[in-house]
C-alpha cells in the first residue's frame, strides 16, 4: 500500500520514524504518536515493520496499539471531534452534547461514511471549570452548547 | 518579546488553555491589531492564568498602581476597553481592580502556585526575577541526604492523590547503590475536576523543570522522564519549549549551573489511558509497553523504571519542592493541620459559578471553598453534592461540608482529599446514574490485569441497573456491597480499589435516588435545549 499521493511506503514511514527514535529508552509509544501524526492512523501493515525494526514481538506490538485508546486503526474522519463526559462536564450538561450528536445521526466512536468528521468521547481535557468541554481537531473549547458544537460538527467553527 | 518601546503599555493575556478555550487567543490577536495598526502602544505577553477561571479571558494591564484586571473579555469588547482607556487601567464595566487585592486571589496562601499567571512561561528573566532557581541552588550546595532530610521534615506529601511522605521515598532510591537512576514526573492529570497539573506546566514550567532536578541531585538520578497525558497538547508544548530553553541556560544537562550534577530531562506523551496515572501502570508505559499495573513489592523506588531505582511524584509535588528548599523546612511545614502539612492547589470545577484554583493551607473546609470561594453552582441551583478527589473520590452532601480538607479527616469520613479536585452538582444530579458512571468508568478504564477490576466493574453496572429498575431490590443491594468489599480488598491498584467510594458514598448519602424514577418527576429542566443548527453530518 502507497500513502496518498506519493510513493513512500508505510514501511518505508516506519522504518524512517524508528529510525529518527533510535537511543531512546522503550520508544515504541514516541513510535507510534509519530507514525500516526504522519499517516493518520497505525494501518495493520505497520504492526510487523515496528516489530522487526524494533525487535519486539508482533504480539507484543499489538497488544501496545490496542490497548491505548489514542492509536487507531482507521483514519479519522477531515474534523475530529471529542467531547469530554467525566464527572465536571456531566455536571453542566454533558450528556446533553452527547444526545445533541446522537440524534444528529453521529455515533460515538464512529466516523461518518463520507470520512468527514469522526465523533469519540473523552474523559477529561482538563478544562473542568468551564465546563461542558469539547475538542475540535486539537483545538479545546470551553462553555460548549449544542449550537457551538453544532456549528463544530460542521467544520465551521465559532467561537 | 517586549520593550518595542518604553511607553508602550504591558498587556497580559493568559496563553493558558482553559483561558485559550473560551477565547483568549483571539483577543490577544485584537490587542497586537490594534497595536499594529499604530492607535495604541501595547505590549502583549502571554502569561499562564491566575486561576479565576470564570474571569477568563482575563487580560491585565501594568500601571503605576499595580496589575489592573479586566475580564471576561471577549474579542469584541477589546476596541471599547481601549477607546475608554484601559491602558492607563481606566474604569470599564469589565474593569476588575487590581489583581493581587481582589478578595479571591488575596486570601489565597500561593506558595506552588507563586509564579503561575504573574510571569511568561517562557522567560527564563521572568523566573529568575520571581524567585527561580534559588531552590535548586540550595539544594546544589548541599550533600545529597540533606536535601532529603530537608523534604522529610517540611512534611511534604505526594500530592498525587495518596499523600505518601516525599521525603521517604526520595531516601530509600538514595539508599539504593545503582549506578542508572530515574527522576518520573506523573503528569498524566486524568481525573475530572483537576487541572492544577496542567495550570503548573502551563505557566510555570521552569519550576518543574527545577523540582525535579532538585529530585535527580538528592537521590543521585541522571535521567528524568515527565510523562504528560496526550489530552494536554499545550502543556505539553509548554514543557519541551522550556526543556530546551533550560538546556540553552545550563539549567539542564552536563554540570548544571556550574556544579557536578548531570541530568537530562525527556518528556513523554501518554495515549489515552487513565490508568497510566497509576505510577506502576505508567512506568510501563513509560517502558514502551501496555499500561497495565505491577503487582507491588518491589516498589518503584527500589525497581522501577526498567528495573532501576526511581523517584514518582506527581506534578505538584515536585512543584513543591523548590519552595521547600528556598524557603526551608520550618516556613513549609508552619502552614496545614495535624499530619496535613503545607498548602493543597484546590481545583474548583464542574457546576460552579467561581472555578479556578485555590491554594490555601490544608484545614479550610468544603464550605468555605464551595460557598466562599466557589460562589455557589454556575446554573444557580442548589449545592446537591460535590465528588471530591476525581472519578475515585466519595460524593459528600451539604450536610458535611464542614469537614476540615485533611487526608486523615478526609479517610476517617470514608471520603479522601486526593489531587485536591473538587467537582460541584447541582440538584438536578441523579446520584444512582453518577455510582453507575463510576463503574462504568472502571469498566472502560481497567487495565484489565486484576479480576476484581476488570469484572468486578462490569457487575457493579448491571446491579446498580437492576437496583434502579426495582429487580430484587433488597438481595442485589446485598451483591452490591458484596462486590463493593471485594474490589476494595481484591483490586491490584486504587483504580478497582476505589471505584467502590463514589458508589458507597452515593448509595449511603443518597439513597433515595436508587429507587428509580424519582429524579425524573421532581426535577425540572436546568433550560431548554439550544436551537438546532442544520445538517450536522
Amino acid at each position: 500500500m502507497t500513502t496518498s499521493g506519493s510513493d513512500v511506503t508505510v514501511e518505508d514511514v516506519v522504518r524512517r520514524v524508528v529510525a529518527g527514535h533510535r537511543g531512546q529508552r522503550g520508544a515504541l509509544l514516541p513510535v507510534l504518536h509519530a507514525v500516526q501524526a504522519e499517516l493518520g492512523h497505525v494501518p495493520q501493515e505497520a504492526i510487523p515493520v515496528l516489530a522487526d525494526a524494533l525487535n519486539l514481538s508482533r504480539a507484543d506490538v499489538h497488544g501496545v496499539v490496542t490497548f491505548y485508546h489514542d492509536f487507531r486503526r482507521e483514519p479519522a474522519g477531515r474534523t475530529t471531534v471529542r467531547i469530554c463526559r467525566a464527572e465536571a462536564c456531566q455536571a453542566l450538561g454533558a450528556e446533553d452534547l452527547v444526545g445533541y450528536a446522537r440524534e444528529a445521526g453521529l455515533t460515538l466512536g464512529e466516523t461518518t461514511a463520507d470520512g468527514s468528521v469522526s465523533v469519540e468521547q473523552v474523559f477529561c481535557l482538563g478544562n473542568c471549570a468551564l465546563g461542558p468541554s469539547v475538542e475540535a481537531n486539537g483545538r479545546l473549547y470551553g462553555r460548549v452548547g449544542p449550537a457551538q458544537l453544532g456549528s463544530l460538527l460542521n467544520g465551521t467553527v465559532s467561537s | 518579546m517586549n520593550n518595542s518601546s518604553h511607553s508602550a503599555a504591558t498587556v497580559y493575556v493568559p496563553r493558558d488553555s482553559a483561558a485559550r478555550s473560551v477565547g483568549a487567543d483571539e483577543v490577544a490577536k485584537a490587542l497586537q491589531r490594534a497595536a499594529t495598526h499604530g492607535d495604541f502602544a501595547i505590549d502583549v505577553v502571554r502569561n499562564g492564568s491566575r486561576g479565576m477561571l470564570w474571569l477568563e479571558p482575563m487580560v491585565e494591564v501594568v500601571t503605576p498602581q499595580g496589575r489592573v484586571g479586566y475580564g471576561p473579555v471577549a474579542p469584541s469588547d477589546v476596541e471599547g476597553l481601549l477607546a475608554a482607556g484601559m491602558l492607563d487601567g481606566a474604569d470599564h464595566p469589565l474593569r476588575l481592580g487590581i489583581v493581587d487585592e481582589l478578595p479571591w486571589l488575596a486570601r489565597q496562601t500561593r506558595v506552588t502556585f507563586a509564579r503561575v499567571g504573574v510571569t511568561d512561561p517562557l522567560s527564563t528573566r521572568d523566573y529568575l526575577e520571581h524567585g527561580g532557581l534559588v531552590g535548586l541552588r540550595a539544594a546544589l550546595e548541599r550533600a545529597p541526604a540533606d536535601v532529603v532530610t530537608e523534604v522529610t521534615e517540611s512534611g511534604l506529601r505526594g500530592r498525587g492523590g495518596a499523600g505518601f511522605p516525599a521525603g521517604i521515598k526520595w531516601k530509600t532510591v538514595l539508599d539504593c547503590a545503582d549506578e542508572l537512576k530515574f527522576v518520573c514526573c506523573n503528569a498524566d492529570e486524568g481525573d475530572s475536576g483537576t487541572f492544577a497539573d496542567r495550570m503548573v506546566m502551563e505557566g510555570d514550567p521552569f519550576l518543574l523543570i527545577e523540582g525535579m532536578t532538585i529530585a535527580a541531585q538528592a537521590v543521585g538520578a541522571s535521567e528524568g522522564y515527565l510523562y504528560i497525558r496526550s489530552e494536554y497538547p499545550d502543556a505539553v508544548a509548554t514543557m519541551r519549549a522550556a526543556i530546551d530553553i533550560a538546556r540553552e541556560h545550563g539549567w539542564l544537562g552536563k554540570g548544571i549551573l556550574g556544579s557536578t550534577l548531570d541530568f537530562d530531562l525527556h518528556v513523554r506523551v501518554g495515549a489515552g489511558a487513565y490508568i497510566c496515572g497509576e505510577e506502576t501502570s505508567m512506568l510501563e508505559s513509560l517502558e514502551g509497553k501496555r499500561g497495565t499495573v505491577r503487582a507491588k513489592p518491589p516498589i518503584p523506588a527500589i525497581e522501577g523504571l526498567f528495573g532501576r531505582p526511581t523517584v514518582v511524584n506527581n506534578v505538584l509535588t515536585l512543584a513543591t519542592v523548590p519552595v521547600v528548599l528556598a524557603d526551608g523546612a520550618q516556613a513549609y511545614q508552619e502552614l496545614g493541620v495535624e499530619r496535613s502539612r503545607g498548602t493543597q492547589v484546590f481545583q474548583l470545577g464542574g457546576n460552579i459559578a467561581h472555578g479556578g484554583i485555590v491554594e490555601t493551607a490544608f484545614g479550610v473546609t468544603l464550605r468555605e471553598l464551595v460557598e466562599d470561594y466557589g460562589g455557589g453552582t454556575f446554573s444557580g441551583r442548589p449545592v446537591r453534592t460535590v465528588q471530591v478527589g476525581g472519578p475515585l473520590g466519595a460524593y459528600l452532601p451539604t450536610s458535611m461540608f464542614d469537614l476540615p480538607m485533611d487526608y486523615e479527616a478526609f479517610a476517617a469520613a470514608g471520603a479522601m482529599v486526593g489531587h485536591g479536585g473538587i467537582v460541584v452538582f447541582d440538584d438536578t444530579v441523579d446520584m444512582a446514574a453518577q455510582a453507575r458512571f463510576a463503574m462504568e468508568f472502571c469498566a472502560e478504564e481497567s487495565c484489565g490485569k486484576c479480576t476484581p477490576c476488570r469484572v468486578g466493574s462490569v457487575r457493579g453496572v448491571e446491579v446498580i441497573d437492576k437496583i434502579v429498575a426495582g429487580q430484587h431490590r433488597d438481595e442485589n443491594l446485598a451483591l452490591l456491597e458484596d462486590l463493593c468489599d471485594l474490589m476494595t480488598d481484591g483490586s491490584l491498584c486504587a483504580m478497582g480499589g476505589l471505584t467502590p467510594m463514589p458508589v458507597r458514598s452515593a448509595l449511603a448519602h443518597f439513597p433515595d435516588d436508587f429507587l428509580g424514577g424519582r429524579r425524573l418527576l421532581e426535577i425540572q429542566p436546568v433550560q431548554a435545549t439550544g436551537p438546532r443548527t442544520e445538517g450536522t453530518a
